[in-house]
């Protein structure tokens, strides 16, 4: 549809400072009609693209969390037991198959997520996220609906998508995937933004943040990264930062050491990686910063 | 694409892109050849992006085919140098280094190997002190079991220390991640037989029960997924066992990829987590990039400040009530025993079951006396050799049964 230029900045438009490659993918997206997959450290931003790209679109976001015991009654579809056994008892007496199909029609169907990104009127991004602690099985399923968008509920018959939706899933890598998901997806990897990128996403996000004091904490947090932690901070961390900063008043971190190391809490959230942040540490890092 | 339907050189542009499109299954060939998963899809979806104009500019070019053909990190990461040697004619490190790595990986333990090779053994007679803690693990074995070893008969009894030849430790490599695959499968195989359940399936049940007016009669149950065993492994990669290291690495690869929850550990004078470089899909870049870890710094083993690491920093993280937590080292503590009886304790405390596996085990004449297997061993719950390929299968319906 677009420029890569233009979806750079319809994106940030809606808050997500996108580098060239992502606009790269999106537009694939929509040439090939292929899932977008997305890995990458937790908390670099993986499951914002998606909601940035519903707002390129001006179209609903509907997502759907995988976790281990994810089934399809949870992601597709789900009757409605208590209707259903209402109208049973209200019909009672009546034919047994004439019951039988009432019950299983549309108006007894509740819809989940997967169900619900094939059945709307305009096209919405179905994100699919942290698709690594579903299981094997439901992965399976997923691919099947990922190619031919159709669904077969037994009672009903099957049900065709009216449209196709906008596919991103998100993977943390706690599980490798199977290469038959990973060929269908167009693939990304996410990762830490660079200094100059991490700014520009404080500033967009954290009202009252100025450029300098930005760039100070994306200097200072890409230091941080190359410490030896046990856990790395994300963008999302980066931001909490900024924006406790932001509320103490801090204008310029040099100014103020020691409140930057306090809270550094933000940032760090193992007692390892805590304590091996030490207040020399800091000092050395903001010594960088300046 | 509108950025170049409509433009004035559309000819020319199309037949420079004609041209990119007749190397195209050229570069293609490429990329299968440097492991990359690409199929006929992915071929068209190339050639009709290069129609949609994406071809004008190398860097665009590039950018998109490195979306579609990656499946992965590491191909992330690679591809670049690739689409450069291929279309830019740029020289690239990377690839020369994919090649031969598992060489170099293995190639210490291997030449420990040969200068071992005039120690007693008694790999044939091994098998039989298997079973220390749980006396029923022999019986329990149903015939069949030796499949995921099977194909590797001639191997299968042969101490891991005898093998000299690259080719035989290659076929090592291979039973013992071949093994693994099985263990997993089997394993589940067991969960599904024991299943019952225990929770209405309400939408069965109504179903069922249209006929009785809904009134629920027949009652149609469904069961809870089991949770998956975890296995936890503790590799010890000292010098002493230097031997071990390269098969016992190739295993626990095996494992990682094909167990849903399995954690890996290295340790010597200091405890290193692996599951993450482990987690590579090819043995040979996995193993390369555990070569200096596995190697060791030379200054003995310090189990109990290694499983102190352990117990303080991972153990809440990687730990669950089904978790069986798998040391495989020959007991020679350099530091401190009291320390690691203590700490083998506290992980008793966490864990389901600890397995010890010592390839030393098996050696003729070797008695448990070094002062760190003494300590540990009232907290082992099974205390086997694993120094063969068949050992090693023997422990399957160990752990199924946890």
């Amino acid at each position: 549809m677009k420029d890569r230029e233009e979806i750079v900045q319809a994106l940030a438009a809606s808050g997500y400072i996108a580098d060239g490659e992502l606009a790269t993918a999106i537009s694939l997206m929509q040439l090939l009609r292929r899932p977008l997959l997305l890995e990458g450290e937790a908390g670099v931003g993986k499951t914002e693209v998606a909601k940035a790209l519903a707002g390129v679109h001006a179209t609903e976001l509907i997502r759907l969390q995988c976790y281990e015991g994810l089934d399809q009654s949870a992601a597709l579809y789900e009757w409605n037991y208590q209707r259903q056994l209402l109208s049973i008892q209200a019909h009672r007496g009546d034919n047994a198959d004439a019951i039988e199909d009432q019950i299983f029609s549309e108006k007894y169907l509740l819809e989940r997520p997967l169900l619900a990104a094939i059945r709307r009127a305009k096209p919405p991004v179905l994100l699919i996220d942290e698709i690594d602690r579903a299981d094997d099985e439901f992965e399976a399923f997923l691919l099947e609906l990922l190619s031919d968008f159709q669904v077969s509920i037994p009672e009903l018959g099957t049900i065709t998508a009216t449209t196709i939706p906008h596919v991103v899933l998100t993977s943390n890598g706690t599980r490798e995937l199977s290469d038959a998901l990973r060929r269908r997806c167009l693939y990304h990897y996410v990762d830490y933004p660079d200094v100059d990128r991490e700014a520009r996403i404080i500033m967009a996000r954290i009202d009252g943040a100025t450029a300098s004091l930005s760039l100070q904490i994306a200097r200072m947090v890409e230091g941080i990264r190359k410490e030896e932690l046990r856990k790395v901070p994300g963008v999302a961390e980066t931001l909490d930062w900024a924006a406790a900063l932001v509320g103490i008043g801090v204008h310029d971190l040099l100014e103020m050491p020691e409140t930057v190391h306090e809270t550094m809490m933000c940032l760090l959230k193992t007692h390892e990686d805590r304590s091996r942040l030490t207040r020399e540490v800091t000092d050395r890092l903001l010594g960088k910063v300046a | 694409m509108s950025c170049c339907g409509d433009s004035p050189g559309y000819d020319e542009l199309d037949q420079v892109s004609r041209l990119v499109a007749g190397k195209l299954a050229a570069f293609l060939k490429t990329l299968r050849e440097a492991g990359f998963a690409v199929g006929l899809q992915e071929g068209q979806d190339a050639a009709s992006l290069m129609a949609a104009g994406f071809a004008a500019k190398p860097g665009l070019l590039r950018s998109a085919l490195k979306h579609l053909f990656s499946a992965r990190k590491s191909d992330w990461e690679r591809f670049d140098g690739i689409f450069d040697a291929f279309w830019l004619g740029k020289r690239v490190r990377a690839r020369s280094l994919t090649i031969g790595s598992t060489k170099a990986a293995n190639s210490p333990s291997l030449k420990s190997l040969q200068d071992r090779n005039l120690e007693p053994m008694a790999g044939e007679g091994a098998t039989d002190q298997i079973p220390a803690g749980d006396d029923d693990v022999e019986d329990r074995a149903g015939e069949g079991r030796k499949e995921g070893a099977s194909r590797a008969d001639n191997l299968s009894e042969v101490d891991f220390r005898k093998l000299a030849d690259p080719d035989q430790i290659a076929q090592a490599h291979e039973a013992a991640a071949r093994l693994a695959k099985t263990m997993r499968t089997r394993l589940t195989r067991r969960d599904l037989a024991r299943r019952r359940g225990y929770r209405l399936d309400l939408r069965r049940t109504i179903h069922q029960n249209i006929s009785h007016g809904g009134v629920p009669i027949t009652l149609v149950r469904r069961q809870r997924k089991p949770k998956p065993l975890r296995l936890v492994m503790l590799l010890d990669a000292s010098g002493s066992m230097s031997m071990y290291t390269g098969v016992f690495l190739r295993f626990i690869h095996g494992v990682l990829d094909e167990f849903r929850e399995a954690e890996a550990f290295l340790f010597h004078t200091r405890l290193a987590y692996v599951s993450d470089a482990m987690k590579e899909k090819d043995a040979g870049r996995a193993l390369d990039r555990l070569a200096l870890l596995a190697q060791g710094t030379g200054g003995g083993t310090k189990i109990g400040e290694s499983l102190k690491t352990f117990n303080r920093w991972h153990a809440a993280r990687v730990l669950h009530s089904r978790s069986c937590v798998m040391i495989v080292s020959d007991g020679y503590e350099t530091g401190d025993a009291k320390l690691l009886g203590r700490e083998m304790a506290a992980l008793s405390r966490r864990c389901r079951r600890i397995v010890w596996l010592n390839p030393m085990m098996a050696w003729q004449g070797y008695a448990p006396e070094a002062a760190g297997i003494k300590a540990a061993l009232p907290y082992v719950d099974l205390y086997a050799p694993a120094n063969t390929l068949q050992s090693l299968t023997e422990l399957e319906p160990y752990l199924a049964k946890l």
